[in-house]
């Protein structure tokens, strides 16, 4: 399509780059992988003005060309047309922050300098005023000999103006004259003079962020609130999804009761109700707590409090021979491991990177939410062990440092063996903070939860329809259970030997099968078994949580739970583990290890609680 | 005196920096946030519980986050 142009949008790191792309492109943005490299590439259609179309390109910010990481090398490549299957983008958006020219200047002297069509896009200017700044974009644009668009991406300022320079813009292809090559030395100086010829007026206004940080970065208050800020999150994950998780749930078993109403019965009406309701209804009751968890992530990025955690993070991680850095994967790891080891390329360092990849899967994912909530509401009463903290969401708590003190132990296990290696640097800015923008907090949490339902519609549905497959064939005899007899029953016999002495029963041996797949299908595959080994229609009408706590001991619920903690089964992860580290070693590693501590771990939870006789 | 000695709220410019003390990606990134002899910086925070591992550091209209051993390399001079 010769018609559409092609825009790539690039900045320093913390350039307010990100909200510019969403308000040009609203919530229509493809997000997909730059082939051979997990860097996501986030891309948008829209319409100039003029009627052209036009393809957005949100590059990771970059502080320089020279990369020192592989985002930052990506931004180059794809810039210069260097990328393989990446056409040169025709026109540059060069996103600066006002309030911090000196700065983002250089970077600029470096695009500029590629002599391609470039629009700047002085962005934040409000922030940049409330900092006692006064700028002057005229100035800034004869220095730089291009167009230059004030806007504040949060309130759409500038959205339009910007739009109607780029369709300008487009005719004037290749016309910009060469420009002197710098090193990073004149850079700077240029960025400095440019500086201060368009920042008219500074006033020292104490700047609101400085005051902040007095309280957030206190070297002992700091940690303190860091610490509750987690825990409020995971109490409201458990706690405000209920209601909605609720509603879903009994939307699934409405629906699972009219189809068998309408219905007449068949093994088709068994494979919808048994198998696909049944199966991803379970799983899409946990949408709720993903996207508050998700939400919280998102709103700790977008005020710029993620960072600072890393700052407070960055004490512990060094105890084990990671830096702050790996917080931030780490902390995407409780969403899900995936995001979380793709974040990983941020780090500089690779045997600090191989380690923080190895250990991401022990961060409490969102797809173990499933299984930890349907346990949890089965086997821990909903008690009030007081200061309006309840005894379901501690567990939940207890069950997410179990990893994060197990990630912290294989840390600095790795750090002295496989991964031993000088002590890393952490050298990190931290953003100003600002006020997130709601749409483009409901932009990440629209993607996030798009991800979870794609994923429930292939993977855990394909799953789900195979297992049932596996369970509901060869028919039982009358008097015969069926789930004995099935082909899924024969293949559980078998695991079941290995199984057992870690207080798991067969139908658990059952579920870990197609969960492989994915962690969530571990519930899902488990509601399908018990539809199907259901005598009658009261116990099929039953929820899940209840069928379990009549059917399992404690002791095997806690082995099963201290399990998925490690729980070392999903394909995606393993998949992105490999691609990361370009192999099967390092991803063989992983799941090996994994395997060794679920197991053992579970063995020790089972034992220790048969023996204090709960 | 070098960096990490400063103490928060106090200011200060940059004298020189061992750069051959840092390695070369450390050297890169901190070149590329506009660390380089003649540059004001100031203590912003120490870190956690007391430690000066990290401090932030007030550089332009920027705060960085670094590590004690990369503050050490930067030497001060009285701004």
């Amino acid at each position: 399509m010769s018609d559409t142009i092609r825009v790539a949008l690039l900045g320093n790191p913390n350039a307010g780059k990100s909200a510019l792309f969403n308000k040009l492109t609203g919530a229509r943005q493809k997000i997909a992988n730059y082939p051979g490299v997990t860097v996501e590439r986030v891309a948008g259609m829209l319409t100039l003005p003029d009627g052209t179309q036009m393809e957005a390109i949100d590059l990771p910010g970059a502080y320089a060309f020279d990369a020192s990481s592989p985002d930052e090398d990506v931004t180059r490549k794809v810039v210069q047309g260097e990328f393989p299957g990446e056409a040169e983008p025709d026109i540059l958006v060069l996103v600066l922050d006002a309030g911090n020219l000196e700065q983002h200047l250089v970077f600029a002297q470096e695009v500029l300098a590629l002599g391609k069509p470039t629009i700047v896009a002085l962005n934040m200017v409000d922030m940049a005023e409330r900092d006692g700044l006064k700028l002057d974009a005229t100035v800034l644009s004869q220095a730089l000999g291009v167009p230059v668009i004030e806007t504040v991406a949060v309130r759409r300022r500038g959205i339009e103006a910007l739009k109607a320079a780029i369709a300008e813009a487009r005719g004037q292809v290749g016309t910009l004259a060469d420009r002197p090559k710098m090193d990073a030395t004149e850079r700077r100086l240029e960025a400095r003079t440019i500086a201060k010829a368009t920042v008219f007026q500074t006033s020292r206004a104490r700047r609101i962020g400085d005051r902040l940080d007095n309280v957030l970065l206190n070297p002992w208050i700091g940690p303190l609130i860091l610490l509750v800020l987690l825990f409020v999150i995971f109490q409201a994950v458990f706690a405000w999804a209920a209601p909605l998780s609720d509603a879903l749930d009994a939307g699934a078993g409405a629906l699972g009761e009219w189809v068998k109403a309408e219905m007449p019965a068949s093994i088709l009406r068994d494979f919808l109700t048994e198998g696909v309701i049944a199966g991803v209804g379970s799983v899409i009751v946990f949408l709720p707590q993903i996207i508050i968890l998700f939400l919280f992530i998102l709103i700790m990025e977008a005020t710029g409090y993620m960072a600072r955690a890393a700052f407070l993070m960055d004490r512990l991680m060094a105890g084990v021979g990671l830096s702050g850095r790996s917080f931030i994967p780490l902390l995407s790891s409780f969403a899900c491991a995936i995001p979380g080891i793709m974040a990983t390329r941020s780090i500089a360092d690779p045997k600090d990177r191989l380690t923080t990849i190895l250990i991401a899967p022990l961060m409490t994912c969102s797809a173990r939410l499933p299984v930890y909530g349907v346990l949890i509401a089965a086997f821990i009463p909903a008690r009030d062990v007081g200061m309006g903290i309840g005894l379901q969401g501690l567990v939940m708590f207890c069950l997410y440092l179990a990893g994060i003190v197990a990630a912290l132990v294989v840390a600095l296990v790795l750090r002295g063996t496989l991964t031993k290696g000088e002590a890393t640097g952490f050298i990190m800015e931290l953003p100003r903070y600002q006020l997130p923008s709601i749409a483009d907090i409901a932009i990440g949490l629209w993607q996030r939860a798009w991800v979870f339902l794609r994923r429930a519609g292939t993977i855990i549905f394909s799953a789900t329809v195979i297992l049932w497959v596996l369970l509901s064939f060869p028919q039982a005899e009358p008097g015969e259970s069926q789930v004995d007899v099935s082909i899924a029953g024969q293949i559980a016999d078998g695991l079941n030997v290995v199984l057992e002495p870690i207080g798991f029963n067969r139908e658990i041996s059952l579920a870990l099968v197609p969960a492989m797949a994915a962690r969530e299908v571990a519930v899902s595959a488990l509601a399908t078994t018990y539809a199907i080994d259901a005598t009658d229609e009261e116990a099929e009408a039953e929820g899940l949580a209840s069928t379990l706590s009549k059917r399992w001991s404690l002791p095997t619920a806690l082995a099963f739970l201290a399990w998925f903690v490690f729980a070392p089964q999903c394909l995606s992860t393993i998949a992105v583990a490999r691609r990361e580290t370009n192999g099967w070693k390092w991803p063989a590693f992983m799941v090996g290890y994994l395997f060794a501590l679920a197991y053992i771990f579970a063995g020790i939870t089972y034992w220790s609680a048969v023996a204090l006789g709960l | 005196m070098t960096l990490e000695s400063l103490q928060p709220g106090h200011r200060a410019r940059i004298a020189s920096i061992d750069w051959d003390a840092l390695p070369p990606a450390d050297g890169k990134r901190m070149r590329a946030l506009g660390f380089e002899p003649g540059v004001e910086v100031s203590m912003a925070h120490h870190g956690v519980f007391g430690g000066r591992d990290p401090v932030a550091v007030s550089i332009g209209r920027m705060t960085i986050a670094l590590r004690k051993v990369q503050a050490a390399a930067i030497s001060l001079e009285q701004a």
